[in-house]
């Protein structure tokens, strides 16, 4: 004699559970195999199940009414017959189904793409399409990116990484070369003085409408919108010279050409030694935020190494600032081929005659340098006069 | 997260129900709807998907056909053209085949060949997929060659708000539609909004938002997908899973979107791999998303054999949590 | 068992061998039943309960070199055959020793000693193979009939129709066996006919065809015997629709909505093991011991089955993708 279980009988593939419905015997009837002891409600409706031993129902273990999964079990039964055969059944596989099958090169990883893509900075680089397009935009060099992906694969988090690493570099940029830097500029200021005529105005000008203009507005933003004093100085420059062609031009080939745009270029030192005066383009046009930014991307850029020859070749006039260093006064050099250059010192407080009373002012000594072969000291009184005036009335600009 | 349901009374219903809810509203609702199919009336369906139905709206809208597939098929291309808005219910995919030439060379045609003068308002709803050990004749997911049919539409309903909401959608459509229900979902339960009605039926779905890569799969293997992106942010990696849901036509702006924001791009597709709806849709990557990509497209498919019976065989054969985790991590570059 | 004559031999031993086959496939598919119930037996299972009389009353009646074309509902086929119940019920576990190398299930068994020809899910898809493995023999002039069993539920496929004419217009050996249990699955068969008398369609179509008492193994017998008989005589196809019932479902998750308990225990009375049993011991035929000793015979070799399936091993994973194309020879 032995004790089985009658379990929740598995009736179909996508059976999971079945909810007992109906008992056909109690403890102590007689069954054998092949009898229909109990209803099951499934999915489908109402099955009859059987069992499949013979004996004595000894025990119901679940009630009607409840909902089991299959494999559960349902009541205890006494078998006359001998132990049930228990074969120890040879366990289905416990290894996980093996994730490589023995299908021809389908297994994870990806296969490495066949051949090197076409065209390559150096042919044994990979870079992903993505990566490539962003250092392209963003003029950075391949060979010097670190690669992350797989297979040593440059991706776009490797280009942007050396973006900003770059930004971040104390060492000159390597895109400035400062030798080559410093002879450039020896030439173009030895060929200046050489051939340009220079004539050279000063004109003190009264800060006192900038600077509470600025600091009125300045109140109201974050310290990232700021303005600064040279935004209103460039952009002052360039408004005047819009007005005043003939500072706002080339001359090249024995004839002046005057420029219908104002890019006013602004000188920016470059750590190490060096200088530069790339151009803001239609500086006249420019929002003093837009102009702000602008400038404040230039030096960015300039520091990471990344500026255009085209921003180098089209200033048509151009701004040098000295303020912070502490000069009063800036006799600047044209840069051929421009006509003028403007050069503005620190703003110190003066004493200055107003309405008959002496009283402390700031004041900050802007100094025109021009090319006589295409101005005149006439010209250029009323040109730095305009700037003067245009600087009395910041809100304007 | 999942798309979030309606904030009206909720029901805990399954996938099964959910349908067969959408039958009988359709029933309802539409008097030229009717639904004929095998073993759809007396038995209560193969799936149990139509119980109930036979005594609530009777034997002429609730049809037994013979195992007649290409004759009732063709029958239910001929009752839409004519003003009737039939359900086929075709049992598994696997039978379809006997239907294929009239899907294929009636009902997907007749509109264009007739310069439009005809067509073809019907829906054709089939079983499909593996996991149950059917062996190799019962276990095709072939929603991939439909797919590759102009004329018609191919939906992959993988949630219960979309087998509630695709029907009546497709009822609407005045061309053939085809629905294809896993048979891994039908006992699937989840939580729909008692006034649950029609879904869109063109555009794929974000089911789990994520930046480091993308999954895109649709009907059953939905599910596995989503558990794969669990097990992957478990080490960091947020997958973000896109639901097809129309598998023709191809939501190709959503899938675009996803690939530019993540940059890698995986797709889950129980077909076999060669030719692969899979295929088709790294195609599309490749032709509009190209500049985005960091890493090649992977594919999980089933395995290129005819699916076998015993289970651990079918498990290996077919795609797997285990066999997405690896990929996509492969993908990243991380072993 | 010779097809020398067409008279049912009503010896003694041929008598208890009928009915040996028929019990030891019932007892078989009881087996079955209760493994698929513990998840040894996974997938779909078809049980031939209440049908042994077809399988039984045709196959011994074949020569070895004929060949055999069959559904999804086909142990009991393979059994009569000669496939062995070991390897039946090892490809039923999914194991590597099962007649189909596990791969194919209780669906899809095939023998090649057997000329067993699967095993085939597809309703309707068995006659085109059949007459295909006909028109073969036909061809290269062998005297091989091929029997291709089905259900009455293909009769509504297109396949069904073309099979036949086919066989009909080409004169192909074959024997085509219409196991008409009156559902096709949930299907009654007046629901899904407008001609419900089968033999009739085949008729039309120019067979020689006749429908016999299928829960009667020794009219099967006759009839099977009349019929391989004219087809190796006149070398044209016959139909044979054997009027039949299945005890059981249509496999084992089905709650039968469709039909009423009454007509299933009607029909269970005449059943044919126990109808041939009950003539057979009437008749003098029968005695009890001889009934224990087939009982004995059968429930040891089931056991024995039972061990080998159980102790049978898996096919690797690896080799999930062999056999998909013939294997080249080393």
């Amino acid at each position: 004699m032995s004790v089985v279980e009658f379990r929740m009988p598995s009736l179909g593939a996508d059976m999971e559970a079945g909810t007992l419905v109906e008992w056909l015997v109690k403890p102590g009837d007689q069954v054998k195999r092949g009898d229909i002891i109990a209803v099951v409600e499934t999915q489908k409706g109402a099955i009859e199940i059987e069992i499949f031993d013979t004996g004595t129902i000894e025990r119901i273990l679940v009630e009607v009414g409840t909902k089991v999964p299959v494999g559960t079990p349902l009541a205890v039964v006494r078998t006359q017959a001998e132990a049930p055969v228990l074969v120890e059944a040879a366990a289905p596989p416990t290894v996980a189904p093996s994730p490589t099958p023995a299908v021809e090169g389908q297994a994870p990883p990806p296969a490495p793409p066949a051949k090197a893509i076409k065209p390559s900075p150096t042919p044994r680089l990979r870079v992903s399409p993505a990566a490539r397009r962003l250092a392209e935009q963003r003029g950075v060099d391949l060979d010097t990116v670190a690669a992350s992906g797989p297979s040593g694969t440059i991706v776009s988090a490797d280009i942007e990484r050396a973006i900003t690493e770059k930004a971040a570099q104390k060492t000159p940029p390597t895109g400035f070369d400062l030798a080559a830097m410093r002879s450039a500029i020896a030439a173009a200021m030895a060929r200046s003085k050489r051939e340009i005529p220079h004539y050279y105005l000063a004109q003190p000008i009264e800060m006192t409408a900038c600077e509470a203009w600025l600091t009125r507005t300045n109140a109201k933003r974050p310290p990232s919108d700021r303005l600064l004093l040279g935004t209103l100085l460039v952009k002052a420059v360039a408004l005047a010279a819009a007005k005043f062609p003939a500072f706002n031009g080339f001359y090249r080939k024995d004839k002046f050409e005057p420029v219908g745009s104002v890019h006013v270029g602004t000188a920016i030192a470059i750590r190490g030694g060096g200088l530069i005066a790339p151009a803001i383009h239609d500086a006249d046009r420019l929002s003093l935020d837009d102009l702000m930014r602008q400038m404040r991307e230039l030096v960015q850029r300039v520091r990471a190494g990344r500026i255009r020859s085209s921003e180098i070749a089209d200033p048509t006039i151009t701004v040098s600032s000295l303020g912070e260093r502490g000069v009063e006064q800036l006799f600047g050099i044209i840069y051929p081929p421009q006509v003028a250059i403007l050069g503005f010192g620190k703003v110190v407080v003066r004493p200055c005659v107003v309405d008959g009373h002496i009283l402390a002012r700031p004041v900050v000594s802007a100094t025109l340098a021009a090319d006589h072969r295409v101005t005149d000291g006439h010209a250029g009184a009323l040109f730095l006069a305009e700037i003067e005036r245009l600087l009395q009335e910041p809100d304007k600009l | 997260m999942l798309h979030e349901v309606a904030q009206s009374a909720v029901i805990e219903i399954t996938y099964r129900e959910a349908i067969r809810e959408a039958i009988r509203d359709a029933l309802r609702r539409d008097e030229r709807v009717f639904l004929m199919g095998e073993d759809v009336g007396r038995y209560g369906g193969c799936y149990a998907v139509t119980k109930g139905l036979l005594a609530e709206f009777g034997p002429k809208r609730i049809r037994d056909t013979p195992l007649s597939e290409s004759g009732f098929t063709g029958a239910g291309i001929g009752a839409a053209i004519a003003g009737m808005r039939p359900i086929v219910e075709l049992m598994t995919v696997n039978f379809s085949l006997l239907a294929l030439d009239q899907i294929l060379n009636s009902a997907a045609t007749i509109r264009h060949m007739s310069g439009n003068q005809f067509g073809v308002p019907m829906v054709i709803r089939m079983a499909t997929g593996a996991g149950r050990q059917l062996a190799a004749q019962h276990s095709h997911s072939l929603e991939g060659w439909y797919a590759h049919i102009p004329g018609i539409k191919v939906l992959a309903p993988a949630t219960i708000e979309d087998a509630r909401g695709m029907l009546w959608a497709a009822l609407e459509d005045p061309d053939p539609v085809l629905i294809f229900e896993h048979i891994m979902l039908y006992n699937m339960t989840g939580k729909l909004s008692a006034d649950a009605g029609p879904v869109d039926i063109q555009t794929a779905r974000v089911r789990r938002e994520g930046h480091d890569i993308t999954l895109i799969t649709y009907g059953g293997s939905l599910w596995k997908t989503l558990e794969a992106a669990t097990s992957l942010a478990s080490e960091g990696i947020e997958a973000e899973v896109v639901d097809l849901r129309s598998l023709r036509p191809l939501d190709d702006a959503t899938i675009m979107d996803s690939v530019r924001k993540t940059h890698r791009a995986i797709v889950v597709d129980e077909g076999w791999r060669s030719g692969s709806l899979a295929a088709e849709i790294c195609t599309r990557i490749v032709e509009q998303a190209f500049w985005a990509l960091d890493a090649p497209m992977g594919r999980v498919c089933s395995e290129e054999v005819p699916i076998p019976y015993p289970r651990h065989l079918e498990e290996a054969a077919i795609p797997q949590v285990t066999k997405i985790v690896a990929l996509a991590k492969a993908t990243l570059g991380k072993a | 068992m010779t097809a020398t004559t067409d008279k049912p031999r009503l010896s003694r031993s041929h008598a208890l061998d009928l009915l040996k086959h028929m019990i030891r496939i019932r007892r078989f598919e009881d087996k079955c039943a209760e493994l698929y119930t513990e998840e040894k037996i996974r997938g779909f299972l078809h049980l031939y309960d209440g049908e042994e009389a077809v399988a039984v009353g045709v196959i011994p009646v074949l020569e070895k070199r004929d060949r055999i074309v069959a559904t999804y509902r086909e142990h009991g086929h393979a059994l009569v055959r000669g496939v062995p119940m070991q390897g039946a019920l090892a490809e039923m576990y999914g194991k590597r020793e099962g007649c189909s190398g596990g791969r194919g299930g209780s669906m899809h068994l095939f023998d090649f000693a057997t000329n067993f020809y699967g095993g085939n899910a597809i309703v309707g898809s068995g006659l085109p193979l059949a007459i295909g493995l006909a028109l073969a023999d036909q061809m290269r002039g062998e005297d091989n009939v091929t029997v291709c069993f089905f259900g009455e539920g293909a009769v509504a496929e297109g396949e069904f129709h073309e099979s036949i004419n086919l066989a009909a217009l080409w004169s192909l050996p074959v024997l085509f066996v219409c196991e008409n249990n009156l559902y096709a699955m949930g299907t009654a068969l007046a629901i899904s006919e407008s001609e419900t008398d089968i033999q009739q369609k085949a008729a039309c179509y120019r067979l020689a065809s006749e429908a016999v008492d299928g829960m009667d193994v020794m009219a099967v017998e006759g009839a099977a015997r009349r019929a391989v008989s004219a087809i190796r005589q006149t070398r044209k196809p016959y139909f044979l629709e054997c009027r039949t019932y299945r005890l059981r479902g249509h496999s084992m998750f089905d709650a039968q909505l469709y039909r009423d308990k009454a007509e299933v225990e009607a029909w269970r009375q005449k059943e044919p093991i126990l109808r041939f049993r009950s003539w057979l011991e009437q008749s003098g035929m029968l005695h009890p011991e001889d009934l224990a000793r087939i009982e004995a015979e059968v429930a040891a070799e089931i056991a024995e089955a039972v061990a080998f399936a159980e102790a049978g091993t898996w096919e690797p994973v690896e080799h999930l993708a062999r056999f998909l194309y013939a294997e080249k020879a080393a």
